[in-house]
């Protein structure tokens, strides 16, 4: 059964991109566990306008799971400590009476902080930008069995087209790696027909943008996939290995 | 050079040397297993190999290929922790499914590497060098009686059990360091997908237990001639 509980939140505030930051400690009485975890932060900023301070910044949108703005790593944890949820998910029945829940922003260098638990991920989008699309100019729309597509292989291309693009993956990583975000968005084209044409080209083009943005270099060690909030899998980051490779090779 | 520039064609290189290395502790650990049958057989293996063209050659590319998977481990890291950002994390929860030696490659290489040095002196310096040297370092006519330096450096009292000892940790640090670098350097090379993942990491650890094992039976072997149970 949901009860309410006291906590305290150990909150990350840095005033700007070139601010020293620090975490402060606030605490908050009376805090319904049916609550998501984005709730209890709103309380929390109530509670600070109320007392004519400054509230706590966050990224939030959908609050549903699907947009991947949410971005909090929770007790060391990125989307916190449940699996395969992101922290709008999360539910304040995750925690007990009494803890001191810590919050903090993602840290990487590709992701600079903006201000409190807001980081800015334009680094991904420019990663999108580089080739995480296919460039044919549509016309009508053509008949769905035109061009078959194996069952395994379109439910493979949909896992990895799951990724949200939160960047929950190089905030778990201890290298500060983008591979299973660039892997998911170059696996969910290059298994299907469409794709498959730019490959190469894509594969290349996405993993220099990722490595001139200052991301580092895979060792899979696997954080990625273990704290993905839509699972995907670090089979993908062996496929990107692949093709990237053969078109080395190929060149 | 893609090879040097990007983050995949580095640990491009890191998968192909980190393979070479493996192979070569096969062959080597193959040829160590040879001394607990017959040292005969043993003291010919290292009569074979010496100080020949062939033998120094190998030398050389084993000394080449562990500068460039260390050098590039070390490039790595340093990028990685660039990477990170200033900040870091307070609190670092336990990730499930990752296992602490894929998180601590640097330092159990680092062990595998200090272990090496002491190896090189105990062995290398008294054999191939000894050999090179014409006699400078150890005496020349011992040079390709391995079987003796074997059986110096493990069966002469507290010290030789305190050399098994350590170099069971060396072992140790080794089987875990290959227990993430083999089925690693097959992901890097793109050899994996979803039915496979599961199969290649015990294909991981069943390479690192045959790299690591024929070692670990001599060290065992002398270790119990030592204490004197046979």
């Amino acid at each position: 059964m949901d009860q309410y509980i006291d906590i305290k939140v150990r909150v990350w505030r840095q005033a700007g991109p070139k601010a020293q930051g620090h975490f402060e400690t606030y605490e908050l009485k009376h805090v319904f566990q049916g609550a998501s975890f984005l709730e209890m932060i709103d309380i929390l900023n109530e509670q600070l306008v109320e007392q004519h301070k400054d509230p706590v910044t966050y990224d939030h949108d959908c609050r549903e799971g699907i947009c991947g703005m949410c971005s909090m790593y929770v007790n060391g944890h990125p989307h916190g400590p449940d699996s395969a949820i992101t922290t709008c998910q999360l539910h304040m029945r995750k925690f007990h009476d009494g803890e001191t829940i810590t919050v903090e922003p993602w840290r990487s260098r590709a992701f600079p902080v903006i201000k409190d638990l807001m980081v800015d991920r334009g680094a991904y989008d420019k990663i999108m930008q580089a080739g995480g699309f296919v460039s044919v100019n549509t016309g009508g729309v053509p008949d769905a069995n035109a061009i078959p597509i194996p069952k395994p292989v379109a439910d493979e291309a949909m896992d990895a087209a799951s990724c949200i693009g939160c960047g929950a993956c190089a905030a778990a990583c201890k290298n500060g790696s983008a591979m299973l975000f660039v892997a998911a968005k170059v696996s969910q084209l290059a298994l299907l027909p469409q794709g498959k044409i730019e490959g190469a080209a894509r594969a290349k083009a996405m993993v220099a943008k990722m490595d001139e943005l200052g991301f580092g270099n895979c060792t899979n060690t696997g954080a990625c996939a273990a704290e993905c909030p839509k699972s995907v899998s670090l089979a993908n980051i062996a496929r990107l290995n692949r093709e990237f490779l053969c078109a080395k090779f190929k060149d | 050079m893609w090879l040097k520039d990007s983050s995949i064609g580095r640990k491009f290189i890191m998968s192909l040397t980190g393979m070479a290395l493996i192979f070569f502790l096969l062959f080597h650990g193959t040829m160590n297993l040879v001394v607990v049958f017959s040292e005969d057989a043993y003291n010919a293996i290292c009569q074979f190999l010496g100080a020949n063209w062939y033998a120094l050659v190998g030398t050389l590319g084993l000394a080449f290929l562990i500068f460039v998977h260390f050098s590039y481990a070390l490039y790595l890291t340093f990028q990685n922790r660039a990477a990170r950002g200033n900040d870091r994390y307070a609190v670092r929860g336990k990730k499930e499914g990752v296992d602490w030696e894929s998180e601590n490659m640097l330092v159990l290489g680092f062990c595998v590497l200090g272990f090496l040095l002491l190896h090189l002196y105990n062995f290398w310096f008294k054999m191939q060098l000894a050999e090179i040297t014409n006699g400078a370092t150890a005496p020349e006519e011992l040079a390709t009686n391995g079987a003796y330096y074997v059986k110096a450096l493990f069966t002469t009292g507290g010290c030789g059990i305190a050399y098994c000892c350590l170099y069971l940790v060396w072992l140790s640090a080794l089987w875990l360091h290959l227990r993430h670098g083999a089925w690693s350097a097959l992901h890097t090379l793109g050899w994996n997908n979803l039915k496979w993942m599961k199969r290649i990491k015990v294909l991981g650890v069943i390479i690192a237990t045959l790299t690591v094992l024929p070692f670990a039976i001599v060290v065992l072997y002398y270790l119990g001639m030592n204490i004197g149970i046979y």
